[in-house]
């Protein structure tokens, strides 16, 4: 079971009470009517599997029912970092590949 | 947002029925009135419902002017840090989300607190009656950390969850949220429709420390 920690909640709950919705940092088109067939389906339907570090966006589903990421790493399960909506991760791939 | 504007005392609606109406909670059906009659009167566990109050969900990012009117409305100012709340004898508030409350109050008050709102705050934000789908259980006992912790994986050790903390969290196959009243007393608020499950449950994980029903 992982221990999440919950920036709004400011706690560490069960892994339980939580549910992973995806890639994060995902920027909706400013104007979708202008986007190409490609790029919409892009938007929509394409999502980065990385090795290693990955930005995800997490629900605090049970308890405050906020969204916030996590920077996890798919290989190890660890989560590196838990950050609110609209900041920016200070844990990126490169950074660890250089340690 | 302050150019918001909520009017008019049509949205609330009045939910309570007519004075010759007899209200029915959740665990109408499991008759405990009887049940603590003739049940055991020592145990482990006291378990309570606290039926037909007036539930209330405060949504809003306020501002200080409406922290004011918020605190002259409810004669107690809100919770803003985290899981915590505020009990006073007319009303309780819980944290829930940063931005989000919920308001307990006794079950005749729920309309009128509901109408004042309406009436005298401003700016931008949401108040929902949700009495009709909720129902308190007030757990309390000297084994009831026990009963909790077969149940929920929040950590109730005091260090971690002192008096007055509230947590929405899991609860069996279902979720409640949590508000610890007192040293060996807590509150649990559950959903209309999980109130018999959670009933059942409650008994099943009291078992073995002796389940008192108090009317």
């Amino acid at each position: 079971m992982f221990h999440i920690y919950c920036p709004h909640c400011c706690e560490y709950r069960e892994e339980e009470e939580f549910h992973a919705a995806g890639q994060s940092h995902i920027a909706r088109p400013l104007d979708p009517d202008a986007c190409t067939d490609k790029e919409w389906g892009e938007f929509m339907y394409f999502r980065a599997n990385p090795r290693g570090i990955h930005h995800e966006l997490w629900v605090h589903a049970a308890g405050c029912r906020k969204y916030f990421n996590v920077t996890r790493d798919t290989q190890t399960y660890e989560i590196n970092e838990v950050y609110k909506v609209g900041e920016q991760p200070t844990v990126v791939a490169n950074a660890i590949q250089s340690k | 947002m302050s150019d918001v504007t909520v009017a008019e005392s049509k949205l609330v609606t009045k939910q309570l029925p007519e004075a010759d109406i007899v209200g029915e909670s959740p665990l109408h059906h499991a008759d405990l009135a009887s049940v603590s009659q003739h049940g055991p009167k020592e145990g482990g566990v006291y378990f309570h419902e606290r039926k037909l109050q007036g539930l209330l969900t405060l949504r809003c990012v306020p501002s200080a002017e409406q922290l004011s009117q918020i605190e002259s409305l409810l004669g107690a100012a809100l919770p803003m840090e985290p899981l915590t709340s505020v009990t006073t004898d007319a009303v309780s508030i819980r944290w829930i989300s940063p931005d989000e409350w919920l308001i307990i109050v006794a079950g005749e008050q729920a309309f009128d607190l509901e109408t004042r709102f309406y009436e005298s705050m401003t700016g931008h934000y949401s108040l929902v009656n949700i009495s009709g789908g909720t129902t308190i259980f007030d757990v309390s006992g000297s084994q009831v950390v026990n009963m909790l912790k077969k149940s929920t994986p929040v950590d109730l050790h005091p260090r971690e969850f002192p008096v007055g903390k509230v947590v929405s969290t899991v609860f069996a196959k279902s979720g409640v949220t949590i508000c610890r009243l007192e040293d060996d007393k807590y509150e649990l608020v559950v959903r209309r429709s999980f109130a018999d499950y959670l009933w059942l449950w409650i008994q099943d994980a009291s078992r073995e420390y002796g389940l008192v029903v108090k009317a």
